[in-house]
């Protein structure tokens, strides 16, 4: 858990339709890093880049393995990343199971991960022979991270994994994340715009904000931003603000 | 009879093998291609739905005829002509029924969408792997669909056979001739039998098609 393997240090800078991604970004390659900010504000379009789903100028280094610079580019099959996206995003063609070990079968990676420890890690044991057109939001959820597990990565990426359920598959799924970060080693960038979600997981959290990070995980450098966040606010955000923190528990 | 039964059989069975080998990767390009010309190349493979028949076979005769200079490439291989023969019809009725091959594939591979591909990405799946493991699977119903259509339309076609074929017994005559020759001689009673023939075949066929299209719309969730 406590093993250092580097960092994953990020720089992209282009355009994806009207949007403009700006961002550089470093992350430890060991537990739990969050990515906050409001939608829109790029997190989506920075977690594809890394992934290789998009492609944008920049260079982007993990560990000591360079996956994109001037002239190189590794294309998103050969970067041994877990993707969770928004959307469960099951292979519908395929079983619970079939869709548990696309990824497994083509991991060039060691299988460090047995799938018998990411069925029992995520309650799976009970869908292996349902179809995946009979599970609910959290049940397709859970299949979806297992998948991603299964395919051995070096890092786990999870693009806001419970935005789209409803509260109580939320609270279902949450242990299970929450569970898996404590006991696996594989390094997590989690997103999320909610900061309780991403307040259990991690105190490591980067801000991002119109395509750009604004806030690292420099507890200094991100207190001066906050500063500068909330000197620039008007007194209605501030009064919003204010009422996410106390909501959040941090009350003065 | 039986042999007019056969040809026809045997042309829209290789019409229908050749055109999905065909159609896949032309399909594939235009669903996923951001070119600007795609469309173009879309209402070119689109032609022969508004063409005549006739039209499309008079070119075609021309050329796989002795003539064409298309034919001349082909003279060292001891072949003179196309016209009239059963390798002519193939290859009119392929490019005939193009479009029933090339929109339903299209539309299928359209349907699928990017994601399931990008998952396929995200677990180590090449382009290709995706291709045969992702998107063909998810595709199936428009192949089946192009099946059908494909096979139907080339029993039914009769301008381009006609053009191309000239109704040679055992070799090019196939149902659709037949039925005009045997009206042509008033050999009404066998006009009869063959004409109830193929309306029974062509409503299993687009029954074939609607159950298809039912199960489709039952599909699992994406």
């Amino acid at each position: 858990m406590s093993e250092a393997r580097g960092d994953l240090f990020a720089a992209f800078d282009g355009g994806l339709g009207d949007f403009r991604l700006d961002a550089t970004f470093t992350m430890p390659l060991v537990g739990v890093t969050g990515l906050m900010g409001p939608s829109g504000s790029g997190k989506t379009s920075l977690l594809r880049c890394i992934a290789g789903l998009e492609r944008l100028p920049g260079r982007l280094v993990v560990g000591d393995a360079v996956w994109q610079d001037e002239a190189s580019f590794l294309p998103a099959h050969r970067r041994p990343i877990g993707y969770v996206f928004q959307e469960a995003s099951l292979l519908a063609h395929l079983s619970v199971r079939a869709n548990l070990l696309y990824g497994r079968r083509r991991a060039r990676t060691p299988q460090t991960l047995g799938t018998e420890e990411v069925v029992e890690l995520l309650g799976l044991a009970p869908l292996l022979h349902r179809s995946t057109a009979r599970l609910s939001g959290g049940e397709r959820q859970r299949v979806a991270i297992g998948r991603a597990l299964l395919s051995q990565p070096r890092l786990l990426m999870m693009d806001e994994p419970l935005s789209g359920l409803d509260a109580d598959s939320k609270a279902e799924i949450l242990p299970y994340i929450e569970r898996l970060t404590r006991s696996l080693s594989i390094p997590v960038l989690y997103v999320s715009h909610d900061p309780r979600e991403i307040g259990r997981l991690t105190r490591r959290v980067a801000i991002m904000q119109d395509g750009r990070v604004v806030g690292t995980d420099d507890p200094a450098a991100a207190l001066d931003e906050a500063e500068r966040l909330v000197l620039a606010m008007d007194d209605g955000e501030r009064t919003r603000l204010a009422v996410a923190a106390v909501t959040a528990g941090l009350g003065p | 009879m039986d042999g007019v039964i056969a040809t026809t059989i045997a042309l829209a069975g290789v019409t229908t093998l050749l055109l999905l080998a065909i159609a896949t990767p032309l399909a594939w390009w235009l669903a996923r291609s951001h070119a600007w010309w795609k469309e173009i190349v879309a209402a070119v493979t689109a032609l022969p739905i508004v063409l005549p028949p006739t039209v499309l076979g008079f070119y075609l005769l021309i050329a796989l005829g002795p003539a064409s200079p298309l034919m001349s490439l082909l003279r060292p291989f001891g072949v003179r002509t196309l016209a009239f023969t059963f390798e002519g019809l193939v290859i009119g009725s392929v490019i005939y029924s193009l479009p029933f091959a090339v929109q339903p594939i299209r539309n299928a591979f359209e349907a699928v969408g990017d994601r399931p591909l990008e998952v396929a990405a995200s677990l180590r799946a090449s382009p290709l792997d995706a291709f045969f493991t992702v998107a063909l699977p998810l595709a199936r119903r428009g192949f089946l669909t192009a099946a059908v259509l494909v096979f139907a339309h080339t029993v039914g076609e009769f301008g381009v056979v006609l053009m191309i074929g000239g109704g040679v017994p055992g070799r090019t005559q196939v149902v659709s001739i037949r039925m005009w020759q045997l009206v042509e001689s008033l050999q009404f009673g066998e006009a009869h039998k063959l004409a109830a023939g193929l309306v029974a075949f062509a409503f299993l066929a687009v029954l074939a098609m609607l159950l298809i299209e039912r199960r489709a719309g039952r599909g699992p969730r994406p």
